[in-house]
C-alpha cells in the first residue's frame, strides 16, 4: 500500500543531496579544439583527441578551467591551488577511450554555499545549500538504440553513435548532504536547481536548458524515521531534466521509500531512473552497485595550477547575484512582490530587462512578455523569444507610446509578426493598422485646446456635452479648418470620457 | 653503397651531389631486400611514400633552396608512432589493417626535415617487452647472431640499423625500450628527458614514463636526429616549454676533462654478465685518460625500481589500452548479429592481445582496484618519488651518471619467453631513469669475452641537461673508436646476401 505525502511527513525526515551536471557554452571541447555546437549532423565534430584514437592526447581548455573558476566562486567555494583530472575507468561503446577524464578526490572547487529562499504557508523561508564540490569532467558521445523494445541497448538490433557530444565540457556541482528540510524538501531541492541554473545563466557559462541535457541533475535521497537519528539508505535518481521533475522526483521518492518502509521492507541503495510521465522512479541496472572505476590521476595531463592573481581578477569580474539583481530591479521598476515572482517564475527576467533596456516602459514590457505573448507561447508550448524578438517588442511599445498604436491594434502587429509578415513596421504596412497620423495630429490640437480652456473642458467631463462646442470651434481654428468636425467631436468626447 | 657510412657522412654525399635521396633510398631497400626475411626488422615498407619524399628532396636541392641538415637521410620508424596513411599496429593483432588519419608529432618534424621514412619496425606487442618475441608478427633476429633477440621493445628499430637497413631509427623508451635494444645490437639510443620529445601520436603505454627517441649508429647522428625530433608542442600538455639543448654541439665537442662521472653502485654485482662488467670498467678507464673524474655514488631506493615500475607501468596500460575495444577502429571479432557490444568487445580484446599485454592488463586492472590502490599504485608513487631524490643528490656530486645498459648481453630467442621475470630483470638498470623522467643514452663500449657480442654503456644526465650524455658519449665513442680501430659493427659477421 501506498502513504500519501502528508502521512511520509508525519512519520519521516528527508535527507537529500543533488549532484548537477552542467554542459559548459565554450566554443570548443574540454580537450581539444572540436566545436560544440548542439544539433550538427552527427560525428562531424570529431578529431583523433575526442574520438580517442591511439595516440592522440588531451590539452586542457583554459576558457573551461575559467568557467569552472567562476562557478566556484558564485558558489562561494574556495578554489584549489592545485587540482588534478582522474580517469575513471568503465567501458562503455559510446565513450571513446573506455576512461572518462573527470577529477576525483582532488577537484578545483570545494566547499561552498547557496542561499534559497522558498514561499510557504507561514510566509518565505531561506535555506543555506552547502556545495562539496565543483569538477571539470568531459562528456561522452550519444548511443542510439535502434530496434527492439526499450530503447535501451540490450534487445536493440543495432546502435548507432554520435561522438559529437564526446568532450563536451562538464561541470559536476555536488552538494553536501541537506538536512533538516522536512516537508518542504521537493520545494527546496527544486529551489536550488533554479537558484543555480540562475546563477550560471548570469555567468554567461551555459546555456542552461535542461530540456536540451545542458543541466541535468542527479537527486539522491534516503529517509530516516523522525526522532531516530539515523540516517536511512539513499537511492540515486538519474538525469532529472526539469525543474518540476525535481521536485516532482523528490516528492515520487520519498512517497516510494516511506512506502517500502511502512511494510517493513529494506531501502536498496542503488540508481534509479526518472519517469517523466508518472513522476516515478524505476530501478536502474543493479549491475551498476559493483562497479568499481579504478580512479587514478591523468597521467596526458599536468595538475592545474590557477594563479591566485587570476582567480582574483575572476572574482572581481563576477556578475551580480541573481537574488541581489532581482531586488535592484523589482525597485526599479517598481513591481510588486507577486509580480515579480510571476516574471522569475516565467523565466522572462532577463527578456523584460533587455525590452525595458531598449527604451521600453518597464510595466508595458512586463504585461506584454507575460500576458499576450506568453498565451501565445504557452498554446503552441514555446518560450516567448522564439515567437518574436525583443527588438521588436520594444518597437512595438515605443509605437503605443507615441500614439501611433494603440493597444488593439498592437495586438493584431504582434500577432502579423508572430506569423511571420516581416518587422513591426512590415506588418502595419502590410495590414494597414496605423492609427491614422491625422489622429495623432488631430489629437495634438485637441489636447491644446483642452489646455487653453480646462474649466470648459471640465464641464464636458461633467456631462455638459453642448460645452464642447467652443472646444471643437478652437480645434477647427488651429487646424484651418481642415480637420473633419465629426472626427475632431467624436476625438474630443473620447478623450474627455464621454 | 653508401649504406654502412653513418648517417652525416651520407648528409655530405648528398650535399656534394654525389648521390641523390632516390639513389640513397634504393640502395637502403636493396639492402632490406636482401636481408630483411633473416632479421625481419621491417613490419611495413612505404617504398612508393618514400621515394616520392626522396625525389622532392632531390628536386629541392636542385632548386638550391636550403635544406636541414638530414633532409634525404633514410630513416625506420617504430610502429608505435603513428603516420597518416600508413598501417601502424603496434606489433598487436587487435590494430591490424588501422590507417591513422594523422601524423604523430615526431612524424612531422621528420617529414618537414626532409627525412625519408622507409617504413615501420617490429616491436613487442605495444613495446611490452625486452626481446621483440612478443610482437604478434614474429620476433626479429639479431643482426650479430640471428638465434638470438634484437632487445625490446625497439628491437626492430635498433637490428635495422645494425643490419644497415637504415642509418637512422625512432624508437619509444618506457622501461628501456630504446637503450637495451642498442646495447645488444651495438648501436646507439637515446630516451630523451621526459617530455623532451612531443608523445603526441606516440600509442600509450605507460602515459607518464613513455618518450620517444633518436637511434643511430654513431652519437652524433643520434644528435642530429634528437634536434630534429624534439622541442615544445602544444598538443602534449606534458611536453617542456624550453629549448632544446644543443646536442649536436655537445656531441662534437669531444671534451669530458674535469666532468665528473658517477658509478652507480647499486646497477652493478649480482646478475651482471661478467664480460659486460669488464667492458664497462675498460670504458670507465678511458674516461679517466680522457680526464673525466669518476667517483663512486649510492641511489638506494633503485633496489626497488623495478617492482615500483612494474606496479605503475602495467596500472597505466589497463587504462591506456581499454580503448582498443573494437568500436570505432582496428580488429572486431564477433560482430556477426549473435553479440552485443559488450561481448564483441570481450570477444575482439581476448583475440587481439597477446599474452604478455594480457598479463599486464590484469596486474595493472587489480593494482588500481579499489581496497589495493594505496598498497600498489599509491606506493609505487612513493617509490618513484624516492628514486627522483636519489638522482638528485647522485646530480649534485656529478654531472652524470654510468652504468652498464643492460646487465647481459643478446640471449638466445625463446630463452626466456616463458620467464617473464627473467625477462623483466633485463631493464634493471634502464628503469631508474624513466622513473624519474632524465635522459638516458646507450653506445657501443666492446664485445663481451665471453660470446663476442655488444655490450652497451649507460649515460645518464639531470632532467633538460641531455646535451650531457652527448657529450660524454661523444668523447667516449672517439676514443674507442681509436683503440678499436674500425667501428663496432665492422666486427659484426656479415648477413647472408648484405650489400
Amino acid at each position: 500500500m501506498s502513504l500519501n505525502y502528508e502521512q511520509v511527513i508525519e512519520k519521516y525526515e528527508p535527507t537529500l543531496g543533488l549532484e548537477v551536471h552542467v554542459e559548459l557554452n565554450t566554443k570548443s571541447k574540454m580537450f581539444c579544439g572540436c566545436a560544440t555546437e548542439f544539433g550538427a549532423k552527427p560525428n562531424t565534430q570529431t578529431c583523433p583527441v575526442c574520438l580517442g584514437l591511439p595516440g592522440a592526447l588531451p590539452v586542457v581548455n583554459k576558457k573551461a578551467i575559467e568557467s569552472t573558476i567562476l562557478i566556484g566562486l558564485a558558489l562561494n567555494c574556495s578554489i584549489a591551488p592545485y587540482s588534478r583530472f582522474a580517469r575513471k575507468n568503465y567501458f562503455y561503446p559510446d565513450m571513446p577511450k573506455n576512461f572518462q577524464t573527470s577529477q576525483y578526490d582532488e577537484p578545483i572547487c570545494v566547499n561552498g554555499y547557496l542561499d534559497v529562499e522558498i514561499e510557504t504557508d507561514e510566509g518565505n523561508k531561506s535555506f543555506k545549500i552547502e556545495i562539496e564540490r565543483v569538477h571539470m569532467e568531459e562528456d561522452t558521445g550519444k548511443s542510439l538504440h535502434v530496434g527492439g523494445n526499450t530503447g535501451r541497448i540490450h534487445g536493440a538490433d543495432y546502435s548507432l553513435l554520435d561522438y559529437n557530444r564526446a568532450g563536451i565540457p562538464l561541470v559536476e556541482i555536488v552538494t553536501k548532504v541537506i538536512p533538516n528540510t522536512g516537508k518542504y524538501a521537493p520545494q527546496v531541492a527544486r529551489a536550488y536547481v533554479a537558484a543555480l541554473r540562475d546563477i550560471l545563466r548570469g555567468l554567461q557559462v551555459s546555456d542552461v536548458k535542461m530540456e536540451q541535457g545542458s543541466l541535468r541533475c542527479d537527486v539522491n535521497l534516503s529517509l530516516s524515521s523522525i526522532g531516530s537519528g539515523k540516517l536511512g539508505t539513499r537511492s540515486e535518481t538519474k538525469n532529472v531534466n526539469s525543474l518540476r521533475s525535481v521536485e516532482r522526483a523528490v516528492t515520487g521518492e520519498m512517497i516510494r521509500q516511506a512506502s517500502k518502509l511502512e511494510q517493513g521492507e529494506r531501502i536498496i541503495q542503488e540508481t534509479r531512473h526518472f519517469l517523466e510521465e508518472s513522476g516515478q522512479t524505476r530501478p536502474g541496472r543493479s549491475k551498476e552497485q559493483a562497479e568499481d572505476y579504478r580512479y587514478f590521476p591523468e597521467p596526458d595531463l599536468v595538475p592545474v595550477v590557477p594563479e591566485s592573481k587570476w582567480i582574483e581578477e575572476l572574482r572581481k569580474a563576477l556578475p551580480e547575484k541573481p537574488a541581489d539583481r532581482r531586488k535592484r530591479l523589482q525597485a526599479a521598476w517598481a513591481v510588486p512582490d507577486k509580480e515579480m515572482a510571476a516574471m522569475v517564475n516565467a523565466e522572462l527576467l532577463d527578456t523584460v530587462e533587455q525590452t525595458v533596456l531598449l527604451g521600453a516602459d518597464a510595466t508595458k514590457a512586463r504585461s506584454w512578455w507575460l500576458g499576450e505573448i506568453s498565451r501565445i507561447a504557452n498554446d503552441r508550448n514555446v518560450f516567448p523569444t522564439d515567437l518574436i524578438s525583443v527588438k521588436d517588442v520594444a518597437e512595438i511599445i515605443a509605437l503605443i507610446s507615441k500614439g501611433e498604436l494603440t493597444d488593439k491594434l498592437a495586438r493584431q502587429v504582434v500577432e502579423g509578426v508572430i506569423a511571420g509578415e516581416g518587422t513591426p513596421t512590415d506588418v502595419i504596412g502590410k495590414r494597414g493598422l496605423k492609427v491614422v497620423s491625422d489622429d495623432s495630429q488631430l489629437m495634438k490640437s485637441i489636447e491644446a485646446a483642452i489646455a487653453a480652456s480646462p474649466e470648459t473642458a471640465e464641464r464636458v467631463r461633467g456631462g455638459n456635452i453642448p460645452a464642447a462646442g467652443a472646444l471643437i470651434g478652437a480645434v477647427m481654428k488651429a487646424t484651418g479648418g481642415q480637420a473633419d468636425a465629426a472626427k475632431v467631436r467624436e476625438l474630443l468626447l473620447k478623450h474627455l470620457g464621454q | 653503397m653508401l649504406i654502412r657510412e653513418s648517417a652525416s657522412k651520407m648528409a655530405e654525399a648528398l650535399a656534394n651531389k654525389e648521390v641523390s635521396a632516390v639513389e640513397l633510398t634504393n640502395q637502403h631497400f636493396e639492402q632490406i631486400e636482401a636481408v630483411d626475411k633473416d632479421v625481419h626488422a621491417f613490419l611495413y615498407l612505404d617504398k612508393e611514400g618514400a621515394i616520392s619524399q626522396a625525389a622532392d628532396i632531390d628536386k629541392r636541392r636542385a632548386a638550391g633552396e636550403k635544406l636541414s641538415p638530414l633532409a634525404g637521410i633514410p630513416l625506420a620508424l617504430k610502429d608505435v608512432l603513428t603516420q597518416k596513411g600508413v598501417p601502424t599496429t603496434c606489433g598487436s593483432k587487435i590494430l591490424a589493417g588501422w590507417r591513422p588519419p594523422y601524423d604523430a608529432t615526431v612524424v612531422t618534424k621528420l617529414k618537414s626535415a626532409g627525412v625519408v621514412i622507409l617504413g615501420k619496425t617490429n616491436m613487442d606487442e605495444f613495446a611490452m617487452g625486452s626481446s621483440t618475441e612478443n610482437s604478434a608478427y614474429g620476433p626479429t633476429h639479431n643482426p650479430w647472431d640471428l638465434s638470438r633477440i634484437p632487445g625490446g621493445s625497439g628491437g626492430g628499430s635498433s637490428a635495422a640499423l645494425a643490419a644497415f637497413e637504415a642509418p637512422l631509427a625512432i624508437g619509444t623508451d618506457t622501461g628501456g625500450s630504446i637503450r637495451q635494444p642498442a646495447a645488444v645490437t651495438g648501436t646507439v639510443g637515446v630516451k630523451p628527458t621526459y617530455g623532451g620529445v612531443s608523445r603526441y601520436g606516440l600509442v600509450a603505454f605507460s602515459s607518464s614514463l613513455d618518450q620517444a627517441g633518436p637511434c643511430a649508429r654513431t652519437v652524433l647522428d643520434t644528435a642530429l636526429l634528437h634536434q630534429v625530433i624534439a622541442g615544445f608542442d602544444p598538443r602534449d600538455s606534458t611536453s617542456i616549454n624550453q629549448a632544446v639543448p644543443d646536442v649536436v654541439a655537445a656531441a662534437k665537442k669531444q671534451n669530458v676533462a674535469g666532468m665528473k662521472i658517477g658509478i652507480v653502485k647499486q646497477l652493478s654485482g649480482d646478475g651482471y654478465q661478467k664480460g659486460v662488467e669488464n667492458k664497462f670498467n675498460e670504458a670507465i678507464s678511458e674516461l679517466v685518460k680522457l680526464g673525466a673524474e669518476i667517483v663512486e655514488v649510492s641511489c638506494p631506493n633503485f633496489e626497488y625500481a623495478l617492482a615500483a615500475y612494474y606496479l605503475i607501468a602495467p596500472s597505466e596500460c589497463s587504462s591506456n589500452l581499454a580503448r582498443f575495444d573494437s568500436i570505432r577502429f582496428g580488429l572486431r571479432v564477433g560482430d556477426d548479429g549473435t553479440h552485443g557490444a559488450e561481448e564483441v568487445m570481450n570477444l575482439t580484446r581476448q583475440a587481439g592481445f597477446g599474452r604478455e599485454v594480457k598479463r599486464r592488463i590484469i596486474l595493472g586492472t587489480y593494482a588500481l582496484s579499489s581496497g589495493y590502490y594505496d598498497a600498489y599504485y599509491g606506493s609505487a608513487q612513493k617509490v618513484r618519488t624516492l628514486i627522483k631524490r636519489d638522482f638528485e643528490a647522485a646530480f649534485e656530486k656529478c654531472d652524470v651518471l654510468v652504468s652498464p645498459t643492460a646487465p647481459t648481453t643478446a640471449f638466445k630467442i625463446g630463452e626466456k619467453a616463458n620467464d617473464p621475470l627473467a625477462m623483466y630483470l633485463n631493464d634493471i638498470a634502464t628503469i631508474p631513469v624513466n622513473m624519474a623522467g632524465i635522459g638516458g643514452m646507450s653506445l657501443p663500449c666492446g664485445l663481451a669475452d665471453e660470446d663476442n657480442l655488444p655490450v652497451g654503456f649507460q649515460i645518464m644526465s639531470p632532467a633538460m641537461k641531455d646535451e650531457r650524455m652527448y657529450l660524454v658519449g661523444g668523447a667516449l665513442e672517439a676514443a674507442l673508436l681509436a683503440k678499436w680501430g674500425k667501428p663496432i659493427l665492422d666486427f659484426a659477421p656479415k648477413l647472408v646476401g648484405s650489400k
